[in-house]
Formats: C-alpha cells, structure tokens, sequence
C-alpha cells in the first residue's frame, strides 16, 4: 500500500509525520505563494512595459516589489527544493523509513505556514513598501506599511527553516543505511547537507536582526538610526549575514538536482564526484564570508571591500568546478533530451551567466556603476529564476512518477521546459543591458530611451508566464489520467528507484540493494545504446 | 530498511541539541555584534548607564545560574543509575531557575521605577545611555524567554522523569547553554561599566 493510500481525509494529511506526506504540503503551499509571488511580477512588468507610470502608483509599485521579493525569496525560493525534494528523497536516498525527527518536521510545516499566513495579512493589510532587504531607515523612519507584521512572518518562517535544517542533518548523520559511507551519498544529499548547515547557522542572524528591527520601530530606540545613536551599515552587515548565504540555500539545492538528472540522461556516471561533493561545501562555507559584496557604495572601508571582493571571486572556483564536471559528464554520454534533461541543461546555462555577472558585481570598481541598477535585477534572476526554479521545475519532473506513480506527458513538459527557457531570457537578458546603459532598479516610471528594452523584458515575461502555467494543466491531467509509472521510469541509479512508485508507507518493503558505487551509469548499455 | 540501532537512537537527539545551540549561538551572536558596535561608538554613554545596572542582583543570579548548572550536572551523572536522585536534582535546577527569574523580575521592577526603561522619561542623557538599556532588556529579555524554555525542559524531566538518560544530558545540554550566555551578558552588562 502507497503512502498515498495511507488515508484520504484532510486530517490524514495534516497530522501525517511521513516525510513523504508533508513534502507535498509543502509542495501545495509553495506553489501557492508561487502565483502569488508571480502576479506581483506580472503587475510589475506591467506597468514598466510603458516609460510612464500610468498603471500603478509609484507607492503602489513599491508594495509590489517588496511583495514579490519577499514572498519569492522567503516563501517560495528558500523552501522550494529543500522542504519539498529534500523532504522526499532524503529518507529514501539513504535508505531510511522517515527523518530523524517526524513531528518537529510536521512543526516545520506549521511554522512556515504561520509565517506565510502572516506576511499574506500584511499584504491584504496594505502591504510594505520597503523593498525585501528591508533597509533602514526605509524600514524603520520612513515606512508606512506594516513592516512588523511581515517582519514577524519572516521570522516565523525562519524557525522552520532552522528545525529543517536541523532535521537533515542529523538524519544524514544517523539515518544512512549500513555500508552507506559519506563519499556514497548522492550528490543531492550533499547539497541538502550543505544547504542545512547554512540554514541553521545563518538563519537565526536574520531572526535576531528581525527582533532589532521591530524594537527599534516599535520603541522608536535606534539601533538602526544615526539620528538616535545607531548605524544603518549594522543593518546592512546582519541583514546580508544571512541574506547572502541564503543565496546559496537556494542554489546549492538546484545543484543538487542537476547532479542527478544529468547523469541519469547522459548514462554516464558523474564526472569528479569527490570534487563536486568538496566544491558543495567549499561554495557553503567561503559563502559566509562575501556579505560585504552588497556593501561597496555603503561606506565600507576600502580595505573591508577588497578583502570581501577577493573572497567573492573565490566562489567561482568551486562554482566552476561543478559546470566543468556537468559538462565533462555530458562528454561521450549517451544523451536523452526528456524534459527533466532539458531543465537542467537550462540550469546550468543559466546559472553559468548568473555567475559569471557576478564576477562583473564583485569588482569593485564595476560595481560602483553597476549597484542598484538593472543589472544586479538580472543577475540574480539568472541564479534564483535561472539556476533555482529552472532545476525546481527539473526535479518536478524528475520525480514526478516517484511522488505520483503517474507518468508525465513528456511533449507537453518539453514544450514548457523550452517556453520557460526563451521566455527567461527573453525577460531577463535585456535587464542586462538595461543596468549597463544606466536604468536604475526599483522605478516605475523611466526616461523613454530604455522603453525598448523593457517591451522586450516584459512580453518574454508573457512567454514565461505562459511557461510557468503549463505545468499546472498537464501535471493535474496526469494525475488523473497520466500512464502508470514503473518503480524506475528514467532507469535511475538511486534508493530511491529501488522502492515502488508511490513508495510504500514505510518507503522500502524489503531492504535495498545498495550499488558498487554511486551513479553507476555506462553509456554502453544495451538499453543506453537502443535510445 | 531504517538502520537504527538502539545506540544511535541515543545519538540523534544529542545531535539535534548541538546542532540546535549552534544555531542559538548565532542568534545571541548577532545582538552581541549590535552590542560590540554600540559600545565602541558611545563608550561613555555605555559606561554610565553600565554603573546604574543593579550589579548585587546580577551577581546573586550569576550565583544561582551557575550552581544550577552544577546541580543539573550532577544529574546527568546520577540519570542512568541513581533515577530517584537524578529526578530530585532537576527539581532543586529548577527551582534554582525560577529564584533566578525572580530576582530578574525584581530587578526589572526596580528598573521601571528607576525609569531606567527607554522611552519618553528616561533617567539618563549621557548619548548611547538609552541604547544601553534597549540592548540590556532585549539581551536579559530574549536570555530570560530562554531560561522560561528551559524551565518547561527540566520540569518536564523532572515531572514526568525521564524514559532515557540521554534525554536528561539533551535538556541539560540546553540549560548549560542558557547559563553559558548569562556568563557572557553578566560582564558585559554589569562589570564593564563599572571597572572604568
């Protein structure tokens, strides 16, 4: 009996600890904030698609902004891999029954609805107008919206991602089946480790900053304000503390699952797996120490910026580790371009831009140009939409028949893999230029000289919306009336694919076989060849 | 299959903890930083209202918090063979912790009365002196919401008495940790001012 099966009330699902249960929870109400955050985006390209700001008020486009930014990055973006694939495939990838802890992984759950529920109050409240950094004194002297109250749903939100992260990282210490060593972990356990470690030791800065933020503004005491004795920089240096290493709680997941699907569709196995694995941690930990780079017009020491400018350069290195082993395991593979192969090709193109932009944001001099224009909008576009949902939407359809039993039409989900591939660059490839000629971020209304480039951006956004919907259409449909999908469906190595599709309650009805090695793939396989 | 075995059942609830203060670790951290940052920008200001904080409470607490922590200590030490006696010294940790949250709860109302609470009627004017105060009550604040978390731990073990003695070591974990940030807080909110 699948776990799907395991009861159909909704009090079934809402008391369930199987971590299998409560990552489609997660799944449900990521996707809701998901639109939610997406129908800010679209309002937002709306209104910029004429050089006047005819549609919303400048006030208004603030609050939506700051909404997209804020339920994007908090609501959507940072649980999105984690809390849903890591939920389902950690315990499977190792062999396991379930996480170390079940119900503080259901408390997760809870907590982030909370905090989601929170912020949605805040917004149907009237909303913030302070941009999702939530800068002092934006935030503390001259906002007007309810930042206390969205504060405190970020806050909220971030207890569940510490017990998450908590979660993880004891189960991958204690739940790994016998003979199951470190150095045989899948690389998306690697990542989900990784990306747990940062979750709780960055997380809680950003709570402490939240506390000190609502003091401050309640109590009108300034921490923050130079005006009362404080230090908007010291706002600036906790903010980014967390909020840059959560840049990599949003990537090093999507890492995680292109190192899955590309050797599954190149039959090959993964080229460098000990480096790729190193490069994971080493991205995690030089990542706690760049939250400068978003400092350097904001009167930090030149010496602090140099320092925080060569240790930015030094993430490429491990970063570009793993594009060159992604490339080198394409080499002499046997390729299959199934919809999950080509999200995650998209990734890694993408995230390569992404990154190399981001070479652009950590000189110093560049910079100085570059900070607060379009061109930092599109660079991390690239890593969060580019790199993040581009593999979100690849692990969607990766494990799509594991989660559902149901096979995916795989047309339906190429065309949409393909749309949301122009339809991204097509929105966000022009922002490049647009930064570079000068269009600072966060106006709704510009001189008419950038007009072009913004009709661009916003009818790719359309082709991306359009993207973005499809997957709705067809993944219900195939829940429905979608083939019945075998235990491995893409001849997957993994646990996971050794346990039926939906998996049983307990996830394996007899042990697991545990392979030679990981990703035993050969390209020379009959069943490799016959494609 | 799950590889669980009944020692490392014991294992998991001890990583967690860790895993747990180190997260907590952080969360002091980042008002230290603000704490660290603001003492170095007004140090005299810092300095006066230092010498208004009731440094004989602080210090009796200090007294209270770490006996606690010896007292739980030896809990720990008696959880697997002494069950009776390990149960009676979580009782006495808990005690001592609420005389800890009394003496607070005195010393925050002889605060208010001192209006040594920010806001429109504050004592003091040296520049920085109301900061002090805001980063005092959030750091006492944010430690005593600890210390109430930690009450409803050992009082649980204490209660209900512990199925596994590693439980008693994983809320102890806990309670060393509430008491290692006091030894931080008490020197910088009590002795600092005053040694200048």
């Amino acid at each position: 009996m699948s776990y799907l099966d395991e009861g159909h009330t909704i009090k079934s699902w809402l008391t369930s600890t199987d971590h299998k249960r409560i990552a489609i929870l997660y799944a449900i109400s990521i996707s809701v904030f998901f639109f939610v955050g997406g129908a800010a985006a679209t309002l937002i390209r709306l209104e910029l698609a004429t050089p006047a700001g005819d549609l919303v008020s400048h006030d208004t486009y603030n609050r939506l902004f700051t909404a997209h930014g804020v339920i994007m990055v908090w609501l959507f973006l940072i649980p999105s891999i984690p809390s849903v694939f890591g939920n389902f495939l950690l315990p499977l990838m190792i062999g396991a029954k379930d996480l170390a802890f079940p119900r503080l992984n259901l408390l997760s759950w809870y907590l982030y609805v909370a905090g989601g529920v929170l912020v949605l109050c805040a917004l149907a409240a009237g909303g913030v107008d302070t941009g999702w950094t939530f800068y002092t004194p934006y935030s503390t002297m001259f906002s007007n919206g309810y930042v206390v109250l969205t504060l405190f749903g970020v806050f909220v939100t971030g207890f569940s991602s510490i017990l998450t992260g908590l979660n993880f990282i004891v189960t991958v210490h204690h739940l790994r089946m016998p003979g199951m060593g470190w150095f045989r972990l899948p690389l998306f356990i690697w990542a989900i480790y990784a990306t747990s470690l940062i979750l709780v030791l960055a997380t809680p800065v950003l709570a402490m900053t939240t506390l000190l933020l609502v003091a401050e503004r309640l109590w009108h005491i300034g921490v923050f304000d130079p005006a009362l004795g404080g230090d908007p920089i010291l706002f600036q240096h906790l903010f980014w503390f967390y909020s840059h290493p959560a840049v990599y709680i949003m990537v090093l997941p999507a890492m995680g699952v292109a190192s899955e699907i590309i050797p599954c569709f190149a039959r090959q196995r993964i080229f460098g797996y000990r480096f790729m694995a190193y490069a994971i941690l080493g991205i995690a930990s030089i990542g706690f120490l760049v939250w400068g780079h978003h400092m350097f017009v904001s009167g930090q020491s030149m010496a602090a910026s140099m320092v925080f400018s060569l240790l930015s350069f030094l993430v490429a290195i491990p970063s570009a580790i793993k594009v060159f082993n992604w490339t080198a395991t394409l080499y002499k593979g046997s390729l299959r371009f199934e919809a999950p192969m080509l999200y995650a090709l998209g990734f890694v193109g993408l995230f390569m831009i992404g990154g190399l932009t981001g070479l652009f944001l950590a000189s110093l001099a560049l910079d100085v140009h570059l900070t607060d224009t379009y061109f930092v909008v599109s660079h991390f576009h690239y890593i969060m939409v580019g790199g993040t949902v581009m593999a979100y939407f690849g692990a969607l359809h990766f494990w799509w028949p594991k989660v559902t039993g149901k096979l995916v039409p795989d047309l339906w989900a190429r065309i949409a893999a393909v749309l949301i591939f122009l339809g991204f660059n097509f929105t966000f490839f022009p922002q490049y230029l647009l930064g570079v000629a000068g269009m600072p971020r966060r106006y709704h209304q510009y001189p008419p000289q950038f007009q072009v480039l913004h009709l661009l951006s916003s009818a790719g956004a359309v082709v991306l919306a359009i993207g973005y919907l499809l997957p709705l259409f067809y993944l219900a449909w195939s829940l429905r009336y979608g083939q019945r999908a075998s235990a491995n469906p893409w001849d997957a190595r993994g646990l996971e694919w050794e346990t039926s599709s939906p998996p049983p309650t307990h996830n394996f009805t007899h042990p697991p076989q545990l392979p030679e090695r990981v990703y035993d793939y050969d390209p020379t396989s009959p069943r490799a060849v016959a494609q | 299959m799950s590889a669980v075995t009944m020692s490392e059942q014991g294992e998991a609830p001890r990583l967690g903890m860790w895993v747990f203060l180190a997260s907590e670790f952080l969360f002091f951290g980042g008002l230290l930083l603000a704490y660290v940052y603001a003492r170095s920008h007004w140090p005299e200001g810092f300095a006066q209202a230092g010498s208004h904080t009731h440094v004989v409470l602080g210090t009796l607490n200090t007294a209270l918090l770490l006996t606690s922590s010896a007292v739980i200590a030896v809990a720990v030490a008696c959880a697997e063979d002494y069950r009776r006696w390990s149960r009676r010294l979580l009782w006495v940790t808990f005690v001592l912790g609420l005389a800890f949250l009394a003496v607070k709860g005195l010393e925050y109302w002889k605060e208010w009365g001192e209006h040594l609470v920010p806001g429109p009627d504050f004592a003091l004017h040296a520049p920085g002196a109301e900061l002090f105060f805001l980063l005092y009550f959030l750091l006492t604040g944010v430690h005593t919401v600890h210390m109430l978390a930690g009450l409803v731990v050992v009082g649980t073990l204490a209660g209900r008495g512990a199925r596994e003695a590693t439980h008693v070591e994983v809320g102890a974990l806990y309670w060393h940790f509430v008491d290692i940030v006091w030894i931080f807080l008490y020197p910088l909110l009590y002795l600092v001012g005053r040694a200048s």
